[in-house]
């Protein structure tokens, strides 16, 4: 009885109220303005999926923390930003005073995420790794961390996101198949790229770099071999806290309402899914799983007209690679070939 | 992953510091014929159930909540630690996305009895096992792909889904966002001046319910941990690969510890969503997600009696103290990290103890009680050094 | 304090155990031996093949680790599987328990190939392995780290678990007393309620045979089980596994200690670099020039 009940009411449902709607026109319209601006948003996700490859790569840890630490140093640059007069609407600077200040900014809040992201590893991983605890452990810990970190934010500036800082107003460059390109994408995605060959130069050219390719690839060999394998995971904390920062930055120009106590925990898990996406532990499998994350969110959210459905279609993402290819595009490195 | 050669026999009941006093009762208690365990129980269980109506001075929440309402809330959360430690407790397997199947579970009772529901109604009582069967699907969608993986992906795609649940509330039409339903059904009877027996103002009954639900749950998950199942689950947690070639089919016992947390979870949505007689998408966030991950840490994972004095910290904490309310994600986040820095079993480690029959085996063999081996899996040196 | 409700049986069976005479004990022993191997082949086909590698080949990449391999496994023998350090032991092993899928040819046991298999489908299967490096269930009393064992050869269903079926009842009692037996099969039946990582390393070593018993394998493979063993331990253990023969049950054996493998093996299968160069009984590969070449002409310093 009950099943042919659920029947009818099953025919109702399906002509009846709208479950999803599409809108493939807008989809088709918007194809390539959401391809730059996902790019755009793309670059940012791959900056916060850096801190996750890398920590991943050397110390096989989800660090769900790393979006708090992003987050701080939102909260870093906010208040840095805040001081030197930025405000609700754009100031009225020249270019070299105005990129000065972002710089100066963006130093900031590189130096309060790296701090963050430092301190988290020695008060809240380095007694576990100390007393060899079993992974659970480890993931328990970060999240535990991730929430104590939240909330006391919370707890100090409420639920509300802070007022929106406008740095500068985006101005038209130049048009590709008819959509618009802003110079605050331009900004956005060279600082971005220009920051990750950075990153990817030192691990793959320099000794210290050396060093953290070999603990990735085998701890205890490195260790025997005389590489510090307590700096090298300090340094990876470093450069991701590092990473994140100048990652707040870009988000904050992009989202200028973003500074929020739980701003980071999304954008975190899109990071990740973005990490996993190129494989994780790989460093330019971030970014091209931010790139390719970032551009495909955004045709989500035209495609079923809700800005939510960004995330959701995040997730499906990561579940559906997962799935299919669980080392990621570029394969699970792991050090084997590139941290 | 190396051997710690620990040949210590100090597993005895008169070492470590903690078993002066509770561990001495346990000891005591576990020493008792199954027979007195019962003796014993009947009056506790006869305490809980007076409770609400006892309202004693020094436990209750009032002015502050109403104190039957604190005592349901507590116990649909002890349901919900019952169902995840089948899952991290027991099987190892780190579910952040828990919050996603009691929200499941909370949406079938509201849509199947709501008068804001386009799905035709059906008798409230009908939902409870519904809302399993179809958080049991859910779970099984959701594991089949994402077990095979290894634990740490499967903690992010689990929170990953329990936001997803929380979005499709949001931003699919019938789900009715944040209005949500409104008159969401309850179990019928009314008493002798004709008010519902189960009012969404009053807890008392409800929380009747839920403590009849929980027992008899405790007692088939109970009969899941004392048998080959339960053995799977461990034997995955300590080493999954080895079990395997074992012969543990790894993957169908994770699915079923996955799907079995999921239904409990979904009950417990369902028995929520009655009492309070309104379902919107605000309440299934995964802060909520981890505030239950901490009930079963915090207790002790492994441990069901552990994991239902945690479940009752998290919820009973904020509703009696008021004052700290708007701070318990911070407490119980930070308290997160100092148990597994300082006590990774959690309030009352799990203990093994020897099957039911091995301790006559063992007691014919050796011609001495069995001497419990003591706590948990949180604090086992893993040797790999990672 | 406390009293415990059923009394202490005085002395119980190990104390017991002490006082029988030779012939009490015997007449235990062949007790314990018989709820060890419940199903026990020796008399249906001894000499049989049990298994059989068919010119099996693992590339890993371009590294060639096993070359056209072939080998028997006889029913009721010691096989020894030995080899310089790198010679492809490990993988053959691998392969054998159904780890690796062979890149070419097969591996057959009783005349069916196991094919795409999973590893737990193998065990039910009758293959049983233990590990080089120990992997017990660590937080686990010896006790259950068997009866998971015994478990690979359980049908009581989840449901059948959760309603208590009488079926459940019935493996659970049996499991038990079998696993009791096996523990005092291989020696460590006095720990057995301590938690496996509480025990010494002979005993986990012992408990490693127990629970790959505790499967019924029809094949029991043992992956250096001497490891980290004085000699006066490796003579005890020597006796275990042909203790364990001749229980009926059939043994592949890799062991890196010469004088283990020559002291307890029926016959012995040599590999060098991914091929088989010798195969024969023990005193014929101790005088086989390839193998001797092998072992850089000192077959036998291997022992301490």
């Amino acid at each position: 009885m009950l099943v042919t009940h659920l029947l009818a009411r099953g025919q109702v449902l399906a002509q009846g109220p709208d479950w999803i709607s599409f809108d493939v026109g807008a989809f088709v319209d918007q194809f390539w303005s959401n391809t730059f601006d996902g790019l755009t948003y793309g670059a940012i996700y791959a900056l916060i999926a850096m801190g996750y490859t890398m920590v991943y790569g050397v110390l096989q840890l989800i660090n769900f923390a790393h979006s708090e630490v992003f987050i701080v140093g939102a909260y870093a640059l906010f208040f840095t930003l805040a001081a030197l007069g930025f405000g609700p609407s754009a100031p009225n600077l020249n270019v070299f005073a105005l990129v000065g200040d972002l710089v100066l900014a963006m130093l900031v809040a590189m130096l309060a995420a790296g701090a963050i992201a430092i301190l988290l590893e020695r008060v809240a991983y380095r007694p576990l790794r100390r007393r060899k605890a079993p992974r659970l452990a480890f993931l328990i810990t970060a999240i535990g961390a991730s929430f104590a970190i939240q909330y006391a934010i919370f707890a100090w500036r409420g639920p509300n996101p802070e007022p929106a800082l406008i740095m500068f107003r985006q101005q038209p460059v130049f048009e590709v198949f008819g959509a618009i390109i802003y110079d605050q994408q331009i900004v956005i995605f060279v600082a971005a790229l220009v920051l990750m060959v950075v990153v990817d130069q030192f691990v793959n050219r320099t000794r210290l770099g050396r060093g953290l390719r070999a603990v990735a690839q085998d701890p205890d060999t490195a260790t025997l071999m005389g590489v510090n394998r307590e700096r090298v995971i300090t340094l990876t904390f470093l450069i991701g806290g590092f990473l994140a920062g100048a990652a707040a930055l870009f988000y904050v120009m992009k989202v200028p309402a973003g500074v929020q106590y739980n701003g980071g925990f999304i954008l975190g898990i899109k990071a990740f899914a973005a990490a996993v996406l190129g494989g994780i532990g790989n460093i330019r499998g971030a970014l091209i799983g931010g790139l390719l994350l970032g551009v495909i969110g955004n045709y989500g959210q035209t495609l079923f007209g809700n800005a939510q459905w960004t995330d959701v279609v995040a997730f499906v993402v990561l579940v559906g690679i997962l799935m299919v290819r669980p080392t990621g595009l570029l394969g699970e490195s792991l050090g084997k070939a590139r941290v | 992953m190396t051997t710690t050669q620990n040949p210590s026999p100090a597993a005895t009941p008169s070492s470590g510091g903690d078993r002066r006093l509770l561990g001495g009762l346990r000891d005591r208690w576990n020493g008792l014929p199954r027979a007195q365990q019962w003796l014993w129980l009947i009056p506790l269980v006869v305490l809980i159930y007076a409770l609400p109506v006892l309202n004693p001075p020094l436990l209750t929440t009032e002015p502050g909540t109403n104190f039957p309402i604190a005592l349901f809330d507590a116990a649909r959360f002890a349901l919900l630690a019952i169902g995840l430690n089948v899952v991290v407790g027991q099987a190892g397997l780190l579910d952040l996305g828990y919050v996603g199947f009691f929200a499941v579970g909370a949406y079938v009772a509201a849509m199947l009895t709501s008068p804001d529901s386009v799905l035709t109604t059906i008798p409230y009582l009908w939902t409870l096992p519904i809302a399993m069967i179809v958080t049991m699907l859910a779970g099984l969608l959701l594991g089949g792909p994402t077990l095979r993986l290894r634990g740490d992906y499967l903690a992010i795609v689990t929170l990953g889904f329990g936001e997803i649940i929380r979005l499709l509330a949001t931003i699919v039409g019938p789900l009715k966002g944040q209005v949500g339903f409104q008159g969401v059904g309850r179990p019928p009877g009314t008493d002798a001046d004709g008010q519902p027996l189960f009012a969404n103002s009053d807890g008392t009954t409800w929380y009747w319910l839920v403590v009849t639900i929980t027992i008899a749950i405790l007692l088939l998950v109970g009969n899941l941990e004392r048998s080959r199942v339960g053995r799977a689950w461990i034997a995955i947690r300590e080493d999954e690969d080895a079990a395997q070639i074992m012969g543990v089919p790894t993957v169908r016992f994770k699915l079923w510890a996955f799907v079995i947390g999921a239904a409990i979870g979904g009950l417990s949505g369902a028995l929520f969503a009655g009492q309070v007689g309104f379902v919107n998408n605000q309440k299934f966030d995964v802060p909520t997600s981890v505030l239950f991950l901490a009930a079963v840490v915090l207790g002790g994972s492994g441990n069901k009696v552990g994991v239902i004095v945690g479940a009752f910290l998290v919820s009973y904490i904020p509703n009696r103290f008021i004052e700290l309310a708007g701070y318990k994600y911070l407490i119980f986040g930070v308290a997160l990290i100092v148990l597994m820095a300082f006590r990774p079993q959690g309030l009352l480690g799990a203990r093994q103890r020897l099957l039911a029959y091995g301790r006559q085996a063992y007691q014919r063999l050796v011609g001495k009680p069995e001497q419990l081996a003591s706590d948990n899996p949180m604090t086992a040196e893993n040797g790999g050094d990672r | 304090m406390s009293t415990p409700s059923e009394p202490p049986v005085e002395g119980g069976l190990v104390a017991e155990l002490e006082l029988m005479t030779p012939e009490q004990r015997a007449a235990h022993e062949a007790e314990v031996a018989d709820v060890v191997a419940p199903d026990r082949e020796i008399a249906v086909a001894v000499g049989d093949t049990l298994l059989s590698m068919e010119n099996v080949t693992m590339r890993f990449g371009g590294l060639v680790a096993l070359d056209d391999v072939s080998f028997d496994i006889r029913r009721g023998e010691i096989l020894g599987l030995i080899g310089p350090n790198g010679a492809g032991k490990t993988t053959c092993f691998n392969a054998l328990t159904g780890v690796y899928r062979p890149s070419s040819g097969r591996v057959l046991l009783e005349g069916a190939p196991l094919g795409r298999r999973q590893r737990f489908q193998i065990t039910q299967l009758g293959i049983a392995r233990t590990f080089q490096n120990i992997r017990l269930f660590s937080e686990m009393t010896a006790l259950e780290n068997v009866v998971v064992g015994t478990d690979a050869r359980h049908r009581t269903s989840v449901m059948g678990a959760l309603f208590r079926v009488p079926r459940h009842t019935r493996e659970e009692k049996q499991a038990i007393e079998r696993a009791m037996a096996l523990l005092e099969f291989v020696g460590i039946a006095d720990r057995a309620a301590d938690k496996a990582r509480n025990l010494p390393y002979g005993y986990q070593r012992r408990l490693e045979i127990a629970r790959a018993l505790a499967t019924e394998p029809k094949l029991l493979c043992l992956d250096e089980p001497a490891a980290g063993f004085n000699p006066a331990e490796k003579d005890n253990l020597m006796g275990l596994i042909r203790k364990i023969r001749d229980d009926g049950y059939t043994v592949l054996l890799i062991e890196h200690d010469m004088r283990l493998v020559m002291g307890v093996t029926d016959r012995i299968v040599v590999l060098e670099f991914g091929k088989k160069i010798a195969e024969g009984l023990p005193t014929e590969i101790r005088d086989d020039p390839a193998v001797v070449a092998a072992y850089l002409g000192v077959p036998d310093d291997d022992a301490p």
